[in-house]
């Protein structure tokens, strides 16, 4: 109990702290049970399916609202594990793969075929909470299940300055045998001064 | 006619209060120079209007990260003055103390800058700095009535601040 105390006070290192690994931020959060997880999720998309009819409409939905939350998660992501900037792509991926997503949603990805300016790579998910319990019915043949993801990867690297494009390329409800992400890095976009000049 | 290096010695500053809070006031800004928060807590010169205030709060840090950048001994990159960085990039000034005040600063990747200005014998306020940006996680980010990008307005987060910089050595 005392340790934990001392782990959360902020006066204990001066030092710089280092980053921390997926499994220990994982391990000091709240967790949630996963089964009411996925359940929430699933229900968010049958409603969705209801209320859009068309699974383009809900593909696109699915990943606005993966934006939204994107943008909040980096922050926290930020916060929990003291990641500093990554200096180049390859490191952002690969702090995606293993912390970010441990972090969030328990499961770790790989890292693969990256392209030969290493602007662009796929994560593959293995194991997918989402998708437990999970099978496409026929009149859903073109949805993406797990849109969400793509969303908040997308939403998450836009606040860190890199404009991305994020596809599925494998998708297990769809027959394939893994869950892969294409992550195409397409600019960094720097800070610039907000203020026009005034007189 | 003004003379220049006069001779009288500047003020010392006034003693921290033993009770109240230690720090003066804080800003938050977003990569877009919009300002999420300001607090103020002791603050008795004010010569400029809020939002005045801000910018020039935004502009100082602004150029005093491209100069800290600049003029890094260490750094083998040859980035010309004025040119944009990414947050986070390159070597970060984290305060600077002059007589009468110190100001710590603090920005994360995702371009949320933390300033804290409080009584110049402070010590290093990094980490406070960073348990401030959880508490703007817990608080802010997370809170689903809040839109990111604009002026926080939540009691809790005042309050809950206000106590944590009230404990601040």
């Amino acid at each position: 109990f005392e340790e934990t105390k001392a782990q959360h006070s902020p006066f204990t290192s001066m030092a710089p702290v280092a980053p921390r690994s997926g499994d220990v931020i994982f391990a000091s959060v709240e967790r949630v049970n996963a089964e009411l997880f996925t359940l929430t999720y699933g229900a968010i998309v049958r409603q969705l399916i209801t209320d859009l009819e068309e699974v383009e409409e809900v593909n696109k939905q699915l990943d606005q609202m993966g934006y939204n939350i994107g943008i909040r998660l980096i922050d926290e992501f930020l916060a929990k594990s003291n990641v500093s900037r990554c200096v180049d792509f390859k490191e952002t991926a690969e702090v995606i793969a293993k912390v970010g997503f441990k972090m969030f949603l328990g499961v770790t990805a790989s890292v693969t075929n990256w392209d030969a300016e290493g602007t662009c790579c796929s994560l593959i998910l293995e194991d997918n909470p989402l998708v437990d319990f999970v099978e496409l019915p026929e009149t859903c043949q073109g949805l993406y299940y797990c849109n969400i993801l793509s969303g908040v990867v997308r939403g998450a690297l836009e606040m860190v300055s890199m404009k991305t494009e994020v596809t599925w390329l494998r998708d297990m409800l769809r027959g394939d045998d893994a869950f892969e992400l294409q992550v195409k890095l397409l600019k960094q976009v720097p800070e610039e001064y907000p203020y026009k000049d005034d007189e | 006619m003004q003379f220049f290096g006069g001779s009288e010695i500047s003020p010392s500053p006034p003693a921290p209060t033993a009770s109240g809070n230690n720090a003066h006031m804080m800003y938050v800004f977003n990569r877009n120079g919009i300002c999420l928060l300001y607090r103020e807590w002791n603050r008795p010169l004010r010569t400029l209007s809020a939002q005045e205030d801000h910018k020039l709060m935004f502009g100082l840090l602004f150029s005093l990260k491209s100069l800290t950048a600049k003029m890094d001994p260490t750094s083998v990159e040859k980035g010309n003055l004025g040119v944009p960085q990414l947050p986070g990039q390159g070597c970060s000034f984290h305060s600077f103390r002059t007589n009468t005040y110190k100001l710590s600063f603090m920005e994360t990747p995702s371009g949320i800058k933390i300033i804290l200005v409080t009584h110049p014998r402070a010590g290093d306020l990094r980490e406070p700095l960073k348990y401030i940006y959880n508490l703007y996680v817990e608080y802010a980010v997370k809170n689903p009535l809040y839109t990111p990008g604009t002026p926080i307005k939540c009691e809790l987060f005042n309050t809950t601040l206000d106590q944590y910089v009230r404990g601040l050595g």
